[in-house]
């Protein structure tokens, strides 16, 4: 049975056809509002690549059942800043070159944005706490902890 | 293709010259579900790699095109082949753009793999522009009545040093061919003049991947497309018994089951939909235990059938030597299976029209997988276009064209576009492994502390740098590679150092125990490994600094002595003084490491600092300091970039990294089974890059990475005098060595 299920998406109503409510909300985002932001990585919660703020808080949205987010807040990658006028940290990002594949960068960067809502002045050690369940396989880890460190020096 | 000396001015001018449109490229960059809307071009672009329409093409509005066979694998490569053309041409970076990976419109430069994407592939389509150049300036001389030595280019327009004449490239050639030859003697610029190579470039995909507007591998789609999950045999050479269809037909937007031998995989409307469909097939499947005994794997790797063995350095009478030296060492190194770990599964489209195969695939060598796609489906290869689309970092032959094949399967069985993105336990489980490796060293010292003798033995499978067999072929019985291709494993078994007895020798191994492929450094950093941790056991049984040690052997190569000199002021390396080991609870030590590339390219050296707790046998790697010289530089930051890329992974892959196993499967299938490093256990790095303009550019994506292995064994033994051996430097074997060593 298709079940009608609503959510704000970065700031919009949407309205999905969900025909299994246990479907991750990682599916709709991407293939249902066509998103490119969360990524899938592992599907157990273990890489951080689908990370997206729900109400707020970084969570995992490989696993978390579509049903369970009905009414709620989500925002992602896209909803945080564009290439024309990005985030604080999407352009530390740039500015630190703190890419390499940036398949996990996603995680990385809605990780650190809910860090930063918590803690305007991290140090480096918090940053690495922060991340340290944010797999990168690339090894461009340095990079992304300059780049959080330029973004929170900045506000 | 023939070969055109010289260019045909009838050509040039336009005059027969094909107009190609390169604006309805079908490309996937700016919007992936747009792409396909894109009538796919059909025009005949030439591809030949001896042509320089192969590579380039500009339009009228002096936009120039590239076309790359090799690809960026997140590397920075797109970005740096951007700086060298629009160098040599001296355009604007803005108007150059890079279509990477295309059989239909790129010629095949090689698999993007063995740091030769810019060694190589940047300096054949460098050599495309110089004699585009070159041709632009002669007609613009002509065009303009001047002398050729009266031009300048700025910004695309050839205009005189003196006056006011000019004419843009547009103007010139614009859409129109070249129809002409690749001049292997067209002048290069002067490097002196240089303003875009050598100077940081920021990476021109970075900010959409920053925002979500990246086209990724993941991303793509086309219309009508629906998806694919595949059912992997629970133990790898398990025979499919039984398959239960009704167990899964119930399921909402279920489209099919396809089964072709012990090929399974299910296909429905939406992704969701094949994933439960996947989870819940019933399938029947034989027993089957054929892997080794993890426990006894160099047992097996030693007692494995020889089929071949290459001698890759043959001086003096190494056997003589050690029969008659002072003192005789020996040891043997070895180093565990990896897997690629690619943080995106592998993921492909493919689309099966009118016995036509089109099939967009992250894979590292379209040209090659386009081959082995036609091989699988008994189709012409002409029949079969591959178009690259970036994926997530793969660092060697993973999982992708692995995942093209089952999307080129699935497609041909349901006649719609299918997408197949792997699982987690897919890539795990089933991207071909790093083989494991197992290295015998052997030196003898004359009296006077001199090395007289070097005598390596490497055992890894046979086989060369080819095309790995795609798993979807191998399961459904369809026509396949029967040959290994683990990659280029014996480059790294011979060594720099001048001493004057030296052999070493490869066996090849006629089987290992998972489908093997190449995994960043692949056998030169396990040969690297045993090379410089061996070469300080020699150092610590000659009571010999480490530099000097190696300074003395590479005494005529003033690369190699100028990058040992800089890595000892930026480390600022005390020497060894061999006053015993430091006591307490937690230690910290110092190893330095070095490698002249394949023997023959890029230099890298680098200092380690270690932290080690005696009590649990944990390390930490704390700090690196490496100096590179790879050549000409084209993107400094972006060398920086792979650099720490090169040493994070190799950390995580030293004292972390293992693929488990049991008699039937890979038992590692996820991040917590093969825990990867995290950001708490970074090391920092400093690096120092010795760049030479006038130099070929040397590969950056593997070197650094060979040594990091050896930095770290030799930093531990500094720290607690003991030796460690075997990768992963798990802390059960390092508490093991401590203890072996107290008793």
């Amino acid at each position: 049975m298709e079940q009608h299920i609503s959510l704000n998406v970065n700031g919009r109503k949407v309205d999905l056809k969900v025909a299994d409510p246990a479907m991750p909300l990682l599916y709709a985002l991407r293939n249902d509002l066509g998103l490119r932001g969360p990524r899938f990585g592992c599907g157990l919660s273990q890489c951080g690549a689908c990370t997206v703020h729900l109400d707020g808080n970084a969570v995992r949205s490989c696993v978390l059942p579509i049903v369970s987010v009905a009414g709620r807040s989500i925002v992602t990658l896209e909803g945080l800043g564009t290439p024309d006028k990005p985030h604080p940290l999407q352009q530390a990002f740039i500015d630190e070159q703190a890419v390499q594949c940036g398949y996990c960068i996603n995680g990385m960067i809605m990780q650190s944005a809910a860090l930063m809502a918590a803690n305007k002045h991290p140090t480096d050690e918090q940053i690495k706490q922060a991340l340290a369940n944010n797999l990168c396989r690339c090894g461009t880890h340095l990079r992304i902890v300059r780049a959080v460190k330029r973004a929170t020096s900045q506000i | 293709m023939s070969a055109r000396p010289s260019i045909s001015r009838r050509e040039f001018l336009g005059l027969s010259g094909l107009i190609v449109s390169f604006a309805a490229l079908p490309l996937p960059l700016a919007s992936a579900e747009s792409s396909q809307q894109t009538q796919l071009p059909t025009a005949h672009k030439p591809v030949a790699s001896d042509e320089v329409d192969g590579f380039l093409a500009i339009d009228r509005h002096g936009n120039i095109s590239v076309f790359s066979g090799k690809v960026d694998l997140g590397t920075g490569v797109r970005t740096a082949i951007t700086q060298i053309v629009a160098e040599e041409l001296d355009v604007p970076i803005a108007r150059v753009s890079v279509i990477e990976g295309d059989t239909l419109l790129t010629p095949d430069q090689g698999p993007t793999y063995g740091s030769l994407s810019i060694q190589n592939g940047g300096t054949q389509i460098r050599q495309a522009a110089a004699t585009a150049r070159r041709a632009l300036i002669r007609q613009a001389a002509k065009q303009l009545h001047l002398e050729e030595s009266e031009l300048t280019v700025e910004r695309g327009v050839i205009k005189a040093a003196h006056g006011t004449r000019s004419v843009s490239y547009g103007d010139l050639i614009g859409g129109r061919t070249f129809a002409l030859s690749i001049d292997k003697d067209a002048p290069l610029k002067d490097p002196a003049t240089y303003t875009v190579v050598g100077r940081s470039q920021p990476r021109l995909d970075i900010p959409d991947k920053v925002t979500g507007r990246f086209t990724y591998m993941h991303d793509f789609r086309v219309t009508g497309m629906v998806h694919g999950r595949v059912v992997r045999p629970p133990a790898i050479g398990a025979t499919l018994l039984a398959v239960n269809e009704d167990s899964v037909k119930h399921l909402p937007g279920f489209i099919k089951v396809v089964q072709q031998r012990n090929f399974l995989a299910v296909v429905a409307e939406t992704e969701w939909g094949a994933i439960t469909a996947a989870q819940q097939l019933e399938a029947k499947w034989s027993d089957w235990q054929g892997l080794p005994d993890e426990n006894k794997l160099w047992d097996y790797v030693r007692s494995t059938r020889i089929t071949k063995e290459d001698v890759t350095s043959d001086r003096g009478d190494v056997e003589a030597a050690l029969a008659k030296s002072a003192q005789r060492l020996s040891a043997t190194y070895d180093f565990a299976i990896h897997t690629h770990g690619s943080i995106g599964p592998s993921c492909a489209v493919a689309s099966f029209e009118g016995g036509r195969l089109t099939c967009w695939s992250a894979s590292q060598a379209t040209h090659n997988l386009r081959q082995q796609l036609a091989l699988m489906l008994g189709i012409p290869d002409a029949d079969v276009r591959v178009i690259y689309i970036a994926g997530s970092g793969c660092y060697g032959r993973n999982g992708h064209e692995d995942a093209a094949a089952d999307a080129s399967l699935l497609a041909h069985a349901v006649g719609r576009p299918v997408r197949v993105q792997w699982m987690r336990a897919d890539e795990h489980g089933w991207d071909p492994k790093g083989p494991p490796t197992l290295i015998d060293m052997q030196a003898g010292v004359d009296a006077g502390g001199n090395v007289t003798g070097w005598y390596s033995q490497f055992y890894g499978p046979e086989g060369v740098a080819g095309r790995v067999k795609l798993v979807a072929a191998d399961l459904a019985d369809l026509p396949h590679e029967m040959e290994m291709s683990p990659g280029g494993i014996i480059n790294g078994t011979a060594i720099p150092y001048m001493f004057p007895n030296v052999k070493t020798v490869a066996h090849r191994l006629a089987t290992t125990p998972f489908r093997p492929s190449w995994i960043r450094a692949p056998g030169r950093m396990q040969s690297a490994f045993a090379n410089e941790a061996f070469l300080d056991e020699i150092a610590v049984a000659t009571r010999t600094d480490p530099f000097e040690l190696r300074q003395r052997s590479l005494a005529n190569d003033h690369r190699a002595i100028e990058v040992l000199e800089r890595l000892a002021r930026l480390s600022n390396w005390q020497k060894r003084t061999f006053n015993g080991h430091a006591a307490g609870g937690t230690v910290t030590g110092r190893g330095m490491a070095f490698v002249k590339y394949e023997v023959y390219r890029t230099y890298v050296g680098m200092v380690t600092t270690v932290e080690i707790v005696r009590a649990t046998g944990v390390i930490k790697a704390k700090h690196f300091a490496v100096v590179q010289d790879c050549g000409q530089v084209i993107n400094p930051d972006g060398v920086r970039n792979q650099i720490e890329g090169n040493v994070v992974q190799t950390v995580s892959r030293t004292l972390l990294e293992r693929v488990r196993y049991d008699r039937s499967h890979v038992t590692s299938i996820d991040w917590l089974t093969y825990p990867i490093l995290t950001f708490p256990d970074v090391p920092d790095i400093d690096i120092e890059l010795i760049d030479r303009p006038q130099e070929k550019p040397w590969g950056v994506g593997e070197p650094s990475s060979a040594i990091v292995s050896a930095a770290i064994c030799n930093a531990v033994f500094d720290a607690i005098g003991v030796r460690l051996r075997s990768v992963p430097f798990l802390p059960e074997k390092t508490l093991a060595a401590i203890n072996g060593r107290r008793s």
